[in-house]
C-alpha cells in the first residue's frame, strides 16, 4: 500500500443535511489524509451519495463545515471545488449524450483548475481515454455507449480533471469479473501516484483490496471508521449493513 | 509501433463548404444590382428571422435559458437606433452598431436580476421584464409614447438606395452573427455551452462555471437581438411599442428553432427559412395559416423531436466545422 502523509487534505466536520423530514447527514465528522484511499460502505439510503454531493458541492450543507487544505469549501460551487482539485464520478453516469467521447473528456481537461492550453488539454483527454480503454470510441456520441463504457467515461472525465481528490460513486457496480481487476489497477495506480480516493462501493472485497481505511454510514450517521478489517468486524456494521453471515476472512 | 492521434475539426465536407459559403456570400453581396426592390425587402426579412432564430437557439438550445422575453432587446435595439440616429444625429449605420452594443450593456446588469430565477420562472420573468420596459417606453414622450416613432434618418435618401443600403446592413449583420456564432461554438465557451446543453450538473462538476458561461451568452445574444431590432426599425421606418415588444417574436423564435432543430447551429437557420416561406405563402389565408403552422409544429415535435436538421444530419455531419474528430496515425519507430 502506498504511503500517505499525515497532512489532512479534506476535513468533514459535524455536517448536517436533511431532505424534508429525512435526515441524510447527521453530525458526520472525519478527516482524509493526503494520498489516502478511504472506502465508504453502508446500506441503501444511508446517505453515501449525498455525502459525495456535499463534498463536491452538488448539495449544500444545512450545518457544519467541509474544508479542503484547511480552507472552507462551504461557499464554493461545484466548478470552483473542481478547480481546487476535487473530481467525482456519478453512480448513474451523466454523459454529455450528443457529444463524442473525446469531447466529453475534453470538457474535463479544459475546464479543470490548471488552465491548460488547448494542446495540453487535448493530450490529457486522449491519455485519459486510453487509460480507461475507450480508444475505439473516440468519435462515438456518448449517448450511444453501453452502461459499462459509460462508467469508464465517468472515470475518464474525472481523470482528465487531474484531481487531487477523486470521489468514486459505485464505479465497480455492474462490471464483469474480467473487467473489475482492470478498474482496480487504474484506481490503485492513481492512488499510488498521489491522488486521494474516496470511494463508495457495495463490492466490499474489491473496495477492501484498495483502500487504507473503511467507513460505514447508516441513516446519515457515522457508524465506524478505521482499518478495513476492524470496521468489517464491528458488530454494529455487521448488524446494520453486512448481515450476520458475512465472513470477514473471505474478503481480504 | 507507436500510435498517435490527430485532432481535427469537422469532416472532409467542411473543407469544401467554406468555398461554397464564400461564393454564396459574394452572390448575396452583388444581389441588389440584379434583384428588384421587393425581393431585396424579402431577403432583409429572412435575414432578420435567421438572426433571431440563431440568437434564441444560442440562448435556449445551448445555454439552457428558455426565455420568452427577448423582445425586450429587439425593442431596445429598435428604439436605440431611432434615438441615436434621429435625435442624436449619428449616421444610422453607426447607430445600428451602437444599438447592438447598448443592448449588451443593458443585458449585463439585467442578467443578475433574471438569473435569480430558473426554468419556467425565468421564462415568465423575462417576459415580465419585456412588458415593463414597454410600459416605460410608452411613458417617454421623446420616443413617441404609445403611438411610436418614425425613423427619419433615411428621408434624404432615394428609395432604391435606401433599400439597398438596408439590405447590405442586414447582410453584414447576418454575416457577423453567423460568423461569431460559429467561432463561439469552436471556442472553449462553445465547448462549455455544449456541455451545459447536454447535462448541466455534469458540466459544473467538470469545472464548467455554468452561471458565468450563461451570463456571457445572455449578453452576447442580447447584442444580436438588438441588431435585429435595429434592422426591423430600418426596414419598417417606424417603431411602435406594441409591435416591437410583442411576445409574438418569442413565439416565432421558438417555432423556428424547434422545427429546425434546437441545440445545433444549422437547425435555426433552416427553421427560419422554412418559417419565412410559410408566412410568405400562407399569410393571406388568415386562420388557416396559424392552423398549418400549429399542425406542422406538432408534427415535427412528435415525429422528429430533434428538429428537421437533426433528422437530416443524424448527428453525423455538420455544415460548420465545430465537431472534433480524432484520427489514428501509426508511426514506425526509428524509421
Amino acid at each position: 500500500m502506498s504511503v500517505h502523509s499525515n497532512e489532512n487534505l479534506l476535513s468533514v466536520a459535524q455536517i448536517q443535511k436533511r431532505f424534508g423530514r429525512v435526515v441524510v447527514a447527521d453530525g458526520i465528522t472525519f478527516d482524509v489524509k493526503n494520498g489516502e484511499a478511504l472506502g465508504i460502505v453502508g446500506p441503501n439510503g444511508a446517505g453515501k451519495s449525498t455525502l459525495l454531493n456535499l463534498i463536491n458541492g452538488n448539495e449544500t450543507l444545512d450545518a457544519g463545515e467541509i474544508s479542503f487544505r484547511n480552507e472552507s469549501l462551504n461557499s464554493l460551487n461545484p466548478a470552483e471545488r473542481n478547480h481546487k482539485g476535487i473530481a467525482r464520478t456519478f453512480q448513474i453516469p451523466k454523459p454529455f449524450a450528443d457529444m463524442t467521447v473525446y469531447e466529453n473528456v475534453l470538457v474535463g481537461s479544459t475546464f479543470q483548475g490548471k488552465r491548460l492550453n488547448n494542446k495540453r488539454a487535448s493530450e490529457i483527454a486522449i491519455e485519459s481515454i486510453s487509460r480507461t480503454g475507450l480508444e475505439e470510441y473516440f468519435n462515438t456520441p456518448a449517448g450511444k455507449l453501453r452502461l459499462l463504457d459509460r462508467k469508464r467515461l465517468e472515470l475518464a472525465r474525472a481523470l482528465a480533471c487531474q484531481p487531487q481528490v477523486l470521489l468514486l460513486d459505485e464505479i465497480a457496480g455492474g462490471l464483469t469479473d474480467s473487467e473489475l481487476p482492470i478498474l482496480l489497477d487504474i484506481i490503485r495506480e492513481l492512488n499510488s501516484s498521489g491522488v486521494t480516493i474516496i470511494w463508495i462501493e457495495h463490492i466490499v472485497h474489491a473496495l477492501v483490496s484498495v483502500v487504507h481505511r473503511l467507513m460505514c454510514i447508516a441513516g446519515g450517521e457515522l457508524i465506524a471508521i478505521g482499518k478495513p478489517q476492524e470496521v468489517l468486524a464491528n458488530s454494529k456494521v455487521i448488524e446494520l449493513y453486512l448481515g450476520s453471515d458475512f465472513e470477514v476472512g473471505g474478503v481480504a | 509501433m507507436e500510435i498517435s492521434y490527430v485532432v481535427s475539426r469537422g469532416t472532409r465536407l467542411n473543407k469544401v463548404l467554406p468555398f461554397i459559403f464564400a461564393a454564396l456570400l459574394l452572390a448575396l453581396v452583388a444581389l441588389p444590382k440584379v434583384l428588384a426592390i421587393p425581393y431585396q425587402v424579402k431577403f432583409v426579412q429572412a435575414f432578420i428571422l435567421i438572426i433571431l432564430a440563431t440568437m434564441w437557439n444560442l440562448l435556449a438550445g445551448f445555454g439552457g435559458l428558455v426565455s420568452i422575453g427577448q423582445q425586450a432587446f429587439i425593442g431596445i435595439g429598435a428604439y436605440s437606433l431611432v434615438y441615436i440616429s434621429d435625435i442624436q444625429g449619428i449616421n444610422p449605420f453607426v447607430a445600428l452598431a451602437l444599438a447592438a452594443v447598448l443592448c449588451g450593456v443593458f443585458a449585463l446588469p439585467l442578467s443578475f436580476l433574471v438569473f435569480r430565477l430558473s426554468g419556467g420562472y425565468f421564462a415568465i420573468g423575462t417576459w415580465v421584464i419585456a412588458e415593463i420596459i414597454k410600459l416605460f417606453v410608452v411613458q417617454v414622450k421623446t420616443l413617441g409614447g404609445g403611438s411610436g416613432i418614425s425613423l427619419g434618418a433615411f428621408s434624404g435618401m432615394g428609395r432604391e438606395t435606401r433599400i439597398a443600403a438596408i439590405y447590405w446592413s442586414a447582410l453584414v449583420a447576418i454575416f457577423l452573427t453567423l460568423l461569431s456564432t460559429i467561432l463561439l461554438m469552436r471556442s472553449k465557451l462553445g465547448l462549455a455551452l455544449t456541455a451545459i446543453r447536454d447535462d448541466e450538473t455534469a458540466a459544473g462538476v467538470l469545472g464548467v462555471n455554468v452561471l458565468r458561461n450563461r451570463r456571457s451568452v445572455f449578453v452576447m445574444v442580447s447584442m444580436g437581438f438588438g441588431l435585429a431590432g435595429g434592422l426591423i426599425a430600418m426596414s419598417n421606418l417606424r417603431v411602435q411599442p406594441d409591435d416591437i415588444f410583442s411576445v409574438n417574436y418569442s413565439a416565432i423564435m421558438i417555432f423556428m428553432v424547434v422545427i429546425g432543430g434546437l441545440g445545433t447551429i444549422e437547425g435555426p437557420i433552416f427553421g427560419a427559412i422554412i418559417y419565412y416561406f410559410l408566412q410568405d405563402r400562407l399569410k393571406d389565408y388568415g386562420t388557416w395559416y396559424l392552423i398549418i403552422l400549429g399542425l406542422l409544429g406538432i408534427a415535427i415535435v412528435s415525429l422528429a423531436p430533434e428538429g428537421l436538421w437533426g433528422w437530416i444530419s443524424r448527428n453525423r455531419f455538420s455544415l460548420f466545422a465545430t465537431k472534433y474528430r480524432i484520427s489514428q496515425m501509426s508511426k514506425e519507430r526509428g524509421a
